[in-house]
């Protein structure tokens, strides 16, 4: 079924990510099962399912943390797939996660600081006069980008907090904050609203529009469905593995097996 | 046990509001240290020369802990490796060095025969063998979890103390050269870093200045009534305490640079750092050689005034000595590691023996019952002597089961130790400054344009 979805998904430019036929198993539960989708560049791409959907799953296979069994991941043209996730990083595809990972024991500043890939982060320079004044210099630039990322989403006054005692809210945007100092064309988000009050969710579908309006790709992850409908040109719906439509928001929408496996399954609860 | 947690907290807030550097700090606190052991040299009795003597020891051994508590602060608290293999790598740089550095015809005929290296090349042969061992070890042991390495580590270092004391590696040649550990009785340390000293002392190393040099020392430390061997022990603590500074401030900007923020993002969390784009399993290959190294050194400085090594020396005791420095001082502070390698080398390692010589000086202390029953059974009768001179007999052992009871009681009390509550800046500018001004005032919009 999912094949002629896609089939009539084509479209003529090359897509900015391209996922086909992914498969993962785990011990004989298949958790992503044949799943293929495209992304367009520029554009901020919805990914819903209910929960065992296995969304979780695909971004890990698409970013290698979680090898993939099957299929094949194009990103921006290059074949990605199986290649060590810091590689796929480093190529501008970078990702968040469900639970916002800050790193606790470090200040705000220096969590987006850890991000930039460019800089010179050999022992070698650490240690040696001269070299270390060029990784002075280095690091001057890469703060004041710190600080004008952390004033872009509005959470520069906490820049000298340790990252653990921010509130939840305010760790999900830290977390995009330091996506973006990675340079990324393109970020995957896992479920970047889960546990933000409507205000900060406001901040940051603003912030989000503002990104997409300047280049960046988004794919994001999220069980709020009104949400997505109604910021996200693209729709992929998955479930229990397998992808169930994909397509703009007002044909995902009206999809009957959209509406009956998921939809309707989410009311009854 | 609750005017301990009292005392620390006192300590941790003159910490904090502490206007001093930490150099004043480590000073200070080696000078308390220093007054002690004077009080304990004075209720022994000693002269000039042993009091003299005691602090050089104190501080030969608190530089020493230093320099491996440091090594395992980059693994432990910059990266988060558990690193249970210590005493293996101690052992890999010294008996490297002695190898390199015993001569290829020794006087004696049962010394062992080496490869008559000058001491210097044998110092960075040493250095370079430990790195290039923990590199070895952790190319396949970081790919698993932090629990595994410290299984692995561990059986690396048993498996080195036994080879080394192994009779098939005793003796063995090799491309006509003909070296060996030798086995179970130890290796000599014919050339080790202390001969420095010694030839600076006798000869000036053939140079006359240099050997004129020495001689005023020596007439100076005459003159005050210090005796050679004592004034050729000074210089070899200070030559070690030396390198001691060299190390930590090598230390220092490892941690305070991007190298060492990595690294702690990896001790954070390692899946975030891999999804940011680092290649942890290098970086954590890299940290984990480095500190093998100096591991190394230390060893080399530290069985490097003592004419031989054994492969007891080499017990997982050395393993659980640093890890005591370390947590006692605080994981993530290098200066808390220094000063924590002075409270144990003073308070733990050797202080209980001067205070049982102190003890046995000024009181009557009788024979040692022969088990600890009859100790306590005395001590029902109203007599703690008994068990007084019991403890005293047994000291060696206990000391291990005070070792314990310390650990226990700062792990459970005091996790972070000294000074793990601070934290270094983990970058080459310190982040906790004012924002930097800058010339133009760009809004939000430009902030994330590349």
């Amino acid at each position: 079924m999912s094949e002629t979805i896609e089939s009539e998904r084509q479209t003529a430019d090359d897509p900015m990510l391209a996922v086909s036929n992914l498969t993962k198993t785990f011990s004989g539960i298949t958790a992503v099962d044949g799943v293929s989708f495209d992304v367009q560049e520029g554009e901020m791409t919805g990914l819903i399912g209910p929960n065992g959907a296995g969304k979780s799953t695909t971004f890990n296979c698409i970013t290698n943390l979680v090898e993939p069994g099957e299929g094949e991941v194009v990103f921006d043209g290059e074949d990605i797939t199986g290649m060590q996730t810091h590689d796929i990083a480093r190529d501008g595809l970078v990702r968040t996660f469900q639970i916002a990972r800050e790193l606790r024991e470090m200040t705000v500043l220096e969590n987006m600081m850890v991000s930039p890939k460019d800089q010179t982060e050999t022992a070698l320079a650490a240690v040696l006069p001269g070299m270390r004044n060029s990784v002075r210099k280095e690091e001057q630039v890469m703060v004041e980008q710190a600080w004008e990322t952390l004033d872009f989403f509005e959470i520069d006054h906490l820049a000298y907090e340790f990252a653990g005692t921010l509130s939840g809210g305010q760790r999900k945007l830290l977390e995009l904050a330091r996506a973006l100092m990675a340079d990324p064309d393109m970020v995957l988000l896992d479920e970047p609203f889960a546990g933000v009050n409507p205000t900060l969710e406001d901040r940051l579908l603003d912030r989000l529009h503002e990104l997409t309006d300047q280049g960046y790709t988004f794919l994001i992850v999220e069980h709020d469905i009104d949400l997505i409908m109604n910021n996200c040109v693209d729709v992929i719906v998955m479930h229990q593995g397998r992808l169930l439509a994909e397509g703009p928001p007002s044909t995902v929408r009206n999809d009957e097996r959209v509406v009956d496996a998921y939809l309707g399954g989410e009311v009854a609860e | 046990m609750s005017t301990v947690g009292g005392i620390v907290d006192q300590v941790r807030t003159r910490l904090k509001e502490s206007e001093y550097g930490d150099a004043s700090l480590i000073v200070g606190i080696m000078l308390a240290i220093y007054v002690l052991y004077v009080l304990f040299g004075l209720s022994l009795g000693f002269n000039l020369n042993g009091q003299i003597n005691a602090l050089q020891r104190i501080t030969f051994l608190t530089a020493v802990f230093a320099m491996a508590g440091l090594a395992l602060n980059l693994h432990w608290g910059y990266t988060g490796l558990f690193n249970v293999g210590i005493a293996g790598f101690m052992a890999i740089g010294v008996y490297v060095m002695g190898i390199a550095t015993a001569p290829i015809d020794p006087e004696s005929a049962s010394a062992i025969p080496g490869l008559g290296l000058p001491v210097p090349v044998g110092i960075v042969l040493g250095i370079v063998a430990a790195a290039l061992a923990g590199l070895i070890i952790s190319l396949p042991a970081l790919r698993l979890k932090a629990d595994y390495l410290a299984i692995v580590t561990l059986g690396f270092s048993e498996i080195i103390r036994l080879s080394f004391s192994s009779s098939t590696l005793q003796q063995f040649t090799i491309g006509g050269y003909t070296m060996g550990t030798g086995g179970n009785s130890g290796l000599n340390l014919a050339g080790d870093p202390s001969r420095l000293v010694r030839d600076f002392y006798e000869t000036g190393f053939g140079i006359a200045p240099l050997d004129s040099v020495s001689n005023g020392i020596v007439t100076a430390f005459n003159s005050v009534g210090i005796e050679r061997v004592v004034a050729i022990n000074v210089t070899y603590t200070m030559l070690v305490v030396l390198v001691l500074v060299l190390v930590y401030f090598m230390m220092w900007r490892l941690g305070n640079s991007p190298f060492g923020r990595t690294l702690r993002a990896i001790r954070e969390d390692e899946e975030t750092a891999r999804a940011l784009g680092k290649d942890t399993r290098l970086l954590k290959a890299k940290s984990f050689a480095i500190g093998c190294g100096l591991l190394g050194l230390a060893a080399i400085f530290w069985q490097g005034s003592r004419g031989l090594t054994t492969p007891d020396t080499y017990l997982i005791e050395l393993t659980v000595f640093v890890w005591i420095v370390v947590i006692i001082g605080g994981t993530g502070s290098n200066t808390g590691t220094v000063l924590g390698a002075a409270l144990f080398v003073s308070l733990l390692q050797e202080g209980p023996r001067y205070l049982r010589n102190v003890i046995r000086n000024s009181f009557e202390v009788p024979r040692a019952p022969t088990s600890i029953a009859d100790a306590f059974g005395s001590l029902g009768g109203g007599d703690p002597l008994p068990l007084v001179a019991y403890v005293f007999e047994e000291l060696a052992a206990l000391q291990f089961v005070i070792l314990g009871v310390v650990l226990i009681l700062i792990v459970q009390r005091n996790p972070k130790g000294l000074m793990g509550h601070r934290k270094e800046p983990a970058s080459t500018l310190n982040l906790m400054d004012p924002r930097p001004e800058s010339q133009t005032d760009s809004g939000t919009q430009e902030a994330t344009d590349e």
